[in-house]
């Protein structure tokens, strides 16, 4: 309870600081926020559209852990695991994928122009999409969770072939301000600091759905194995 | 002691081999049997081409689109046979005897290689078609269309084996077939229509040596992930 509310106070003050945080020239003040040329007032995003796109890759990796744990012990609390953080992920995923068109509107012109980032990360969505068309197309509960598992690790080892593959077709237009090619950091420290604090709300946001994703799931499973699998409502 | 405990190594590796190639000709009589992948993917391919010629009408395409749209055909064409191979030993009911008698390593490859058959197949039949009715497109450096063809059809086979296997389990297994190849195959597709682009403009070999190497790690990634998790797929 103490732990939610913490967790709303901090999400609200990134919030606040991320958009009402004055950007100038010359950053003088601790306050200040500076221009990165050529994003500006645009530059904001970072602060909620980079832990979107990290919690959803995130969130795949933690569905790959469990999928591959499930395999090696069939228990069924890995697949609920598993499938939560799938679900989270997507969500995050869309999140990230919107916020990024919108931002693309304004800095490219136009909402989607198949730039690198932007294909990997429908690809990401895709790959979310499939998982859960082949859950929802398998009735028996261990071969949902074994062949869902099995798509997944699929899917992640194909997923590192975009690193390589998209800077072949077309150079991104995607701006890198917190690690670039020249592992130089554009921000200042105060942003650095709304960055950073944005980047463990959202993570500790995930944990807080993703745990309580797993207990609901598990006592829909506990009471669907007392009732016989009857009731799930 | 040494020697016989190679002997029987080399006597299990002769089983499973032979159990690899039994498996594929078996596919390979049932199906001459009964010509339904053939018919399937060649009448897909067909249809496909005559839409495009219907479509592009009188006008030309730039042989950049045209050579995307190879690939499409063979996405689609191949979506449309695959998923067989697995598919019907559960509706014949023979996937359990299947299991008694061989290794899931040497279904998966007897079915691996049964794909590759017919993928490399309908890319023989698609790549005529396609020569011979649109006019636009147009190989200069045969040797990258070759290479990429080849390592084509076996990254094809390869991504469409496992993901045939998982959907022969699912209760939807016709339309669940491409939504779950896709994003698992678009790799491969975004190279070969690069390499095919290359070939198409007439770059020389060295240059799609990049296109080459992705296309292998590619085939070799998704063979060995495969294998691995091949018998949580295959075994009950």
């Amino acid at each position: 309870m103490g732990l939610r509310i913490f967790l709303g106070l901090w999400l609200s003050a990134v919030i606040i600081f991320g958009f009402s945080l004055p950007m100038v020239a010359q950053p003088q003040h601790w306050y200040d926020l500076p221009i990165i040329p050529g994003l500006a007032e645009k530059a904001r995003i970072i602060f909620f559209h980079v832990p979107t796109a990290w919690l959803s890759v995130l969130a795949f990796l933690s569905s790959l852990f469990y999928a591959v744990r499930y395999l090696r012990k069939k228990e069924p609390i890995d697949d609920i695991k598993s499938a939560s953080s799938a679900g989270i992920g997507f969500l995050f995923c869309f999140l990230a994928t919107v916020t990024g068109a919108i931002w693309a509107k304004f800095s490219w012109g136009t909402y989607w122009n198949w730039d690198p980032r932007q294909t990997s990360i429908f690809v990401l969505l895709l790959i979310y999409g499939a998982y859960f068309a082949l859950r929802s197309a398998v009735e028996v509960e261990e071969k949902r969770a074994s062949l869902s598992a099995v798509y997944a690790i699929i899917g992640g080892v194909t997923m590192p072939f975009f690193m390589f593959i998209m800077p072949r077709i077309l150079a991104s237009l995607h701006p890198e301000p917190l690690l670039n090619a020249q592992g130089k950091v554009h921000m200042n420290t105060m942003m650095l600091i709304v960055f950073l604090a944005s980047l463990a709300g959202f993570t500790a946001l995930y944990y807080w759905m993703w745990s309580l994703h797993v207990r609901a799931e598990r006592i829909h499973y506990q009471r669907s194995q007392i009732h016989g699998g009857a009731s799930r409502d | 002691m040494i020697n016989t405990s190679t002997s029987m190594q080399a006597a299990n590796a002769r089983r499973w081999l032979r159990s690899v190639v039994a498996i594929f000709l078996k596919d390979w009589r049932s199906e001459l049997r009964t010509r339904y992948a053939f018919s399937a993917l060649g009448m897909f391919v067909v249809t496909t081409i005559a839409i495009i010629l219907f479509s592009l009408g009188s006008e030309g395409a730039p042989p950049d689109a045209l050579s995307g749209m190879l690939w499409v055909v063979i996405f689609f064409a191949a979506m449309s046979g695959l998923a067989r191979t697995f598919v019907t030993e559960e509706e014949r009911g023979t996937a359990a005897t299947l299991q008694l008698l061989s290794p899931g390593s040497a279904v998966y490859f007897g079915k691996l290689l049964f794909n590759l058959a017919l993928v490399t197949l309908l890319n023989v039949v698609t790549v005529s078609l396609y020569a011979l009715f649109i006019s636009g497109f147009v190989i200069q450096t045969g040797s990258i269309f070759a290479v990429t063809i080849i390592l084509g059809s076996i990254g094809f086979a390869a991504a469409a084996t496992i993901i045939a296997a998982i959907i022969a389990r699912a209760s939807t297994k016709g339309t669940l077939y491409p939504v779950l190849s896709f994003p698992i195959l678009l790799p491969l597709l975004l190279t070969v229509i690069n390499a095919t682009r290359l070939a198409a403009d007439g770059a020389f070999f060295q240059e799609a040596a990049g296109e080459f190497q992705l296309l292998i790690s590619y085939i070799v990634v998704v063979i060995t992930a495969s294998v691995t998790v091949f018998d949580y797929v295959w075994k009950d």
